[in-house]
């Protein structure tokens, strides 16, 4: 640990050693619908990947030579990240537009973003072959600089890094570490456009990534306009994320939520679904204006085209109208039913790029295995209980100590 | 704080250049044309499909004897233990043969989409993998546009299988083992450029024979491995949908617009900062 952090005892005495203990230990009930559910997936899940390194990933997932990636780099890396685009943007509203009244949900969004990075790119790890290599692009002796993985690869470990900081004063005032949380919070500007300018390029290189597959993917899906497409979509996919990771919170931990942050929650969910609504139509737009140049008008009466259609009219259409009527009529519950066909939409359509559409031609279907769910959901739900353990520790939902208050703005 | 901006932007300018700039634009893969790489002309009207260079190619690379007899006439694929095979299609023009592996692009995807360097285009011409920098991200597969690198799934070592022109062969002055041992002299070795004028003087001296194309001269940028056959290449399941600009310039206008986003950006995004630090009055959604 920072050799600094000893320096700081103000917890009534206590060494910060027996705080980090302490605050190990479960907090709450233990038996939850949740906790019931999640553990026997995390336990299987976890045998699942001490075999997938004991005998190849061939021995639980059923990626083929033709289709390589699958549910893991299609949902878990690709659809993830989209998710926690909802950090970028709502830190550009916050801290570079300077829109006081996101603030209150800048730390759960940013947490948000950083353990889904670390998960799901996490994830990456599991797919990889030869993962003791991993270390080749990353120290330098190899770099691939032609290639697009690379960049992103190094976007995501870069951006993990400005995430962490625009978290650190969090960690800072559960420590009671007053002298650090100073200077960590005086880094957040800089770390907040470092990280926007990279979750740019990365939401759009995830889509670069599938330039070269050119004849592979679907012509309806596949255009140069990919990267294009992901960014402006990563925009409504993370904040429904919000919209929606928000709803549930407020349930779970409405404890922690002072009244005046229940309060503006309310006004703040609108707002939300107004930008979603423009970024939509945007995303509409773009997608119309591409089909048209393109003109692949034959392709739309095949089973495949329905495909397409529903995508683009069923959950992108529809949400983006939903969420501007619900707006104006300040209606939260139609919000999050909008929120949520949005999310399904942008799952739809990673997935159609990456593995629905991908070499849809191929005599062997790709189709994950359940052990690929499984891990896919083991992934998932480690996630949930580290953010939980640190919601319940950290002061995320909940107000800053008041000593803090001067140094974050 | 101007101090911690001012640091981080030359951090960040930094950074941005490492990682946009650097060398991948002095190492455009347009230079590639240039070169006079060795490459292979195969000549599937002489083919007879006798499979020999299916067992040379094992043999050549320690895989396990093919068994060509009892796949056929299925269309094979080469796979994790076959870097190439023989197959046979019934056409227009009759039974005939035609031989599939790697096909040695000159500007090869494989190459462009490898982060570890793993993949490597030779001086020489043959496109190698290399096991200590592979990290089986398997990216190589999703972008070559031939299908060609296969990975061995059920492995908890696994490699890439896909034909290197048997680079090891070709150091010693040897050549590729298919190429050496061919009974029909179907394979020919040689530069790109004695290849290519070989394949034209077999047209026009025979054009009843083979059909005006010689595939592998255009694809995907060109390639060091060529075709010549008697029919039509769609007829023996060759891939004809393929764009004849090289496949890594696909990706070309993104890595260009990085270093541009990386300069533009910070500066954008802190002058807007600047520009509404001051405003209390922003307490409204105005997006
Ligand atoms: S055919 Fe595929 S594997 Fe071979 S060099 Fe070209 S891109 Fe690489
Ligand atoms: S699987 Fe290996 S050779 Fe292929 S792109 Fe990844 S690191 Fe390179």
């Amino acid at each position: 640990m920072n050799p600094t952090y000893t320096s700081v005892t103000d917890h009534d005495g206590k060494s910060i050693w027996k705080f980090l203990l302490s605050e190990l230990k479960p907090k709450g009930k233990i038996f939850t619908p949740f906790n019931i559910i999640s553990v026997p997936i995390i336990i299987l899940g976890l045998v699942l990947i001490v075999i997938r390194f004991w005998k190849g990933i061939g021995a639980i997932t059923n990626l083929t030579q033709e289709v390589p990636w699958g549910l893991w780099i299609g949902f878990d890396v690709v659809t993830g990240v989209a998710f926690a685009g909802g950090a970028y943007v709502v830190t550009f509203m916050v801290y570079i537009l300077n829109m006081k009244k996101y603030h209150s949900i800048v730390r759960v969004t940013v947490l948000n973003g950083f353990l889904a990075y670390v998960f799901y790119a996490g994830a990456l790890l599991l797919d990889l072959g030869r993962p003791w290599n991993v270390i080749n692009p990353i120290i330098g002796n190899n770099f691939g600089v032609n290639s697009v993985l690379f960049l992103v690869a190094w976007h995501f470990l870069l951006y993990m890094v400005a995430q962490l900081i625009e978290f650190s004063p969090a960690i800072a005032e559960w420590l009671g570490a007053r002298r650090i949380h100073k200077i960590l919070s005086g880094m957040t500007i800089a770390a907040v456009i470092f990280g926007i300018t990279l979750s740019t390029l990365h939401q759009s290189g995830l889509g670069a990534l599938y330039l070269m597959a050119k004849e592979k993917i679907h012509p309806l899906w596949y255009s140069e306009f990919i990267p294009i497409m992901f960014f402006v979509s990563s925009v409504f996919a993370g904040l429904s994320m919000v919209i929606f990771e928000g709803s549930i919170t407020h349930k779970v931990f409405s404890s922690q939520i002072s009244d005046k942050d229940h309060r503006a929650g309310n006004k703040i969910i609108p707002g939300l679904s107004k930008i979603c609504a423009g970024t939509m139509f945007a995303y509409f737009f773009l997608q119309l204006l591409v089909f048209i140049h393109e003109k692949h008008w034959d392709l739309l009466n095949t089973p495949m085209g329905y495909w397409y259609l529903l995508e683009m009219f069923g959950f992108v259409l529809l949400p983006m109208i939903l969420f501007y009527y619900s707006y104006r009529r300040n209606n939260i519950l139609m919000i999050r039913v909008a929120a949520i066909l949005t999310m399904l939409g942008v799952i739809l359509n990673r997935l159609n790029v990456t593995v629905i559409g991908f070499r849809w031609d191929a005599a062997i279907h790709y189709v994950p295995s359940w052990m690929e769910v499984v891990v896919t959901l083991t992934v998932i739900f480690t996630e949930i209980w580290i953010f939980r353990w640190v919601i319940n520790r950290m002061p995320v939902l909940r107000d800053s100590p008041s000593w803090a208050s001067s140094d974050n703005r | 704080m101007t101090i911690n901006r001012r640091g981080f932007l030359k951090v960040l300018g930094v950074t941005g250049a490492a990682l946009a700039v650097g060398r991948d634009l002095k190492a455009a893969p347009n230079s590639n044309t240039e070169i006079d790489f060795r490459g292979v002309l195969y000549d599937s009207a002489r083919c007879k499909g006798c499979h020999g260079c299916e067992y040379d190619c094992a043999d050549a690379n320690g895989l396990p004897p093919p068994d060509p007899a009892k796949d056929l006439p299925l269309v094979r694929q080469t796979s994790e233990t076959k870097r190439t095979v023989v197959n046979q299609y019934n056409t227009s023009k009759g039974k005939v043969f035609i031989k599939m592996q790697c096909m040695h692009c000159s500007q090869p995807a494989c190459v462009a989409a490898c982060l570890t360097q793993a993949m490597h285009k030779t001086k020489a011409g043959p496109v190698i993998w290399r096991s200590d920098k592979c990290m089986g991200c398997r990216y190589c597969m999703i972008s070559c546009p031939f299908d060609i690198p296969k990975f061995e799934y059920h492995s908890p070592n696994p490699k890439i299988q896909k034909c290197d022109m048997c680079y090891e062969r070709l150091k010693t002055g040897e050549m590729p083992a298919c190429a050496a041992n061919c009974p029909n002299e179907a394979l020919l070795y040689g530069t790109r450029r004695q290849l290519i004028s070989e394949a034209r003087k077999r047209i026009v001296e025979n054009p009843k024979l083979y059909v005006d194309y010689l595939y592998g001269e255009d694809e995907a940028g060109g390639t060091c491995w060529l075709y010549l056959s008697p029919v039509n290449f769609k007829e023996l399941g060759m891939k004809t949908n393929l764009q004849k600009a090289s496949y890594p310039a696909l990706t070309k206008g993104f890595l260009y617009s990085v270093p541009t986003i990386f300069v533009l950006f910070p500066a954008l995004l802190s002058g807007i900062y600047q520009a509404t630090k001051n405003n209390t009055k922003n307490e409204e959604d105005k997006s």
